[in-house]
């Protein structure tokens, strides 16, 4: 019985000793990756190699999203704005949907199921093959040589694939708007741009800089941590893309409470 | 290392083989490991173990899986933390040492790992002059001269432009000990290079280990399952003809082997370390149970 009772009442302990346990490496990672970035020496040729597979390579699925995703706000929102005779602002709504909400964060859940998962995997399958001790046993910091690079050319492509993703995306929903809607190319872009204020583009710039970060960490933590030979490959990659996709949602609604909170000094 | 000053095998004339301090390499003790304890989770892999390895020696480390061979070669470089003991390099404990601190002990020590842990992105070149590229002291040519002369002692010079992904098995190894031998490392650590290797590929194999023992003088710890191997590599030395052909034979009656030694790991402790020829006579049951599978 007292066995029982140990085993009931260890359970719930050793899981919050887990949690608090991944919560302080995850943190010490992230705290290296940062401060290599300060100290020599710096990969700048894999931050580029990294720049160019997460930037250029993700360009197609990023513009996919963005424009399919502004041609779609365009339709919803004509329904939902026509019962209040308002449809003339299709702009406004697929703008500001994008710029706020959807280019952010659709956008870094495309990079977090492209590269994220590929970040993991990689980083998985050098752990189960010796490949992370053999960089160890030659000299060379792990931390240093494969995640900072990740994480810098994460944070500074996300921003610009986001760019891309919003500008896209109100194209697409121009092209509902001018040929389904039959509102004026002039007034959809003049509504479309007039109802951005600093606010929502310092937000649209500040969230892929936290969500690309969230990414490239979560991916290098859950692959540098992989055991379990392929088969742990395969469960770190799940894990990765499941886990950056719960971050970046529940950090957008921080973020937005934070956006919300400076808008006024922002705008002022 | 490859070009270096060739030295002789430690050799003894006929009769039963001594392995005692005095008689094996020419200086102190290289690695010492002081009643070293490390456990995973709940699983205790070492308890308490303790050995010494002198300089230009040998020691080949046998037992079943799990039984904590691989587990010794990284703990002595510092990749995992020992619970509780202590591992001297060269008289320094570094199992205190922060990890910026192991970057310089680490230097001195060549690794293979067992499947060649070559690194998929790199070329071979990349793979073998890795440690060079990352210190930054050498140029271009200096690094590609260095390289070719690795790859030409493991006999694969002309593997130089491929990747890992193109070569097989054996090739990985050898490319594996070629990386390991850069820089001039005083200490070279195996990790089952010949797993799962044909008799041929493994033959290779050992007559590279043999000839870096006993050509250039270089400590060794060889971790293994694979009894065959070890034996040869306790069994045979290689010597160097005027002509500069290299010539393998087998100690025996005219000499035997004096900088080999054995350890048989048995769950977590030392259950026997002395000669080839003292395992071989030895009346421990574990360790007639071990051979047995020969």
């Amino acid at each position: 019985m007292s066995e029982l009772l140990k085993t009931a009442l260890g359970a719930p302990f050793r899981f919050l000793l887990n949690a608090l346990w991944e919560v302080q490496s995850y943190t010490f990672l992230s705290a290296r990756a940062i401060a290599n970035v300060f100290t020599r020496p710096v990969y700048f040729r894999e931050i580029l190699i990294q720049m160019d597979r997460i930037g250029v390579g993700s360009l197609t699925i990023i513009l996919l999203t963005g424009f399919f995703t502004g041609a779609v706000l365009g339709i919803q929102s004509e329904s939902a704005l026509r019962r209040y005779g308002a449809a003339s602002l299709t702009g406004q709504l697929v703008s500001l949907t994008l710029v706020r909400e959807l280019g952010p964060v659709l956008s870094a859940l495309m990079l977090a199921g492209r590269i994220g998962s590929g970040i993991a995997s990689e980083l998985g399958s050098m752990v189960v093959s010796e490949q992370i001790s053999a960089m160890r046993a030659l000299g060379t910091d792990p931390t240093r040589r494969l995640v900072t690079p990740r994480m810098i050319a994460t944070v500074v492509m996300l921003p610009l694939l986001t760019i891309l993703c919003n500008a896209v995306g109100m194209a697409g929903g121009w092209i509902i708007a001018r040929y389904k809607l039959l509102i004026s190319s002039s007034q959809y872009w003049s509504d479309a741009v007039n109802t951005l204020e600093v606010s929502d583009v310092f937000g649209s710039l500040l969230k892929p800089v936290v969500f690309g970060f969230i990414v490239a960490m979560t991916g290098c933590y859950v692959g540098l941590r992989t055991h379990g030979g392929t088969e742990g490959v395969g469960r770190s990659t799940t894990q990765a893309v499941v886990s950056s996709s719960i971050l970046i949602i529940a950090c957008d609604f921080f973020l937005n409470n934070l956006i919300i909170y400076i808008a006024p000094y922002l705008n002022a | 290392m490859p070009g270096r000053k060739r030295r002789q095998s430690l050799l003894r004339p006929g009769g039963a083989c001594m392995t005692t301090m005095a008689q094996t390499g020419p200086g102190g003790p290289m690695i010492e490991f002081l009643n070293v304890t490390k456990s995973f989770d709940e699983d205790v892999v070492l308890r308490e173990i303790s050995f010494r390895i002198t300089r230009g020696e040998t020691m080949i480390i046998l037992g079943a899986s799990g039984s904590g061979k691989s587990t010794i070669l990284k703990l002595l470089l510092g990749l995992i933390r020992p619970d509780a003991g202590e591992i001297l390099v060269e008289g320094r404990n570094i199992a205190a040492m922060t990890e910026r601190e192991l970057v310089h002990v680490r230097r001195a020590f060549g690794m293979v790992f067992q499947e060649g842990a070559l690194f998929d992105s790199l070329s071979v070149r990349e793979n073998v002059g890795y440690r060079l590229y990352e210190e930054g002291m050498l140029g271009e040519d200096e690094i590609e001269v260095i390289v070719r002369r690795m790859l030409g002692f493991v006999g694969l010079e002309d593997a130089i432009d491929k990747m890992p992904a193109e070569l097989s098995g054996g090739m990985k190894r050898r490319v594996g000990i070629a990386r390991a031998l850069v820089g001039n490392p005083k200490v070279i650590l195996y990790d089952e290079p010949t797993a799962g290797l044909d008799p041929i590929t493994k033959r290779t194999i050992v007559d590279l280990m043999i000839k870096l023992r006993d050509l250039e003088g270089v400590t060794s710890i060889f971790v293994t399952h694979d009894l065959p191997a070890a034996e040869m590599i306790a069994t045979e030395y290689a010597s160097a003809e005027n002509n500069g052909e290299i010539r393998f034979a087998r100690a025996g009656k005219e000499f035997c082997l004096l900088n080999v030694r054995f350890i048989l790991l048995n769950e977590g402790r030392i259950g026997f370390e002395g000669s080839y020829e003292e395992l071989n006579q030895s009346g421990d049951p574990y360790v007639r149970a071990f051979l047995a599978r020969r």
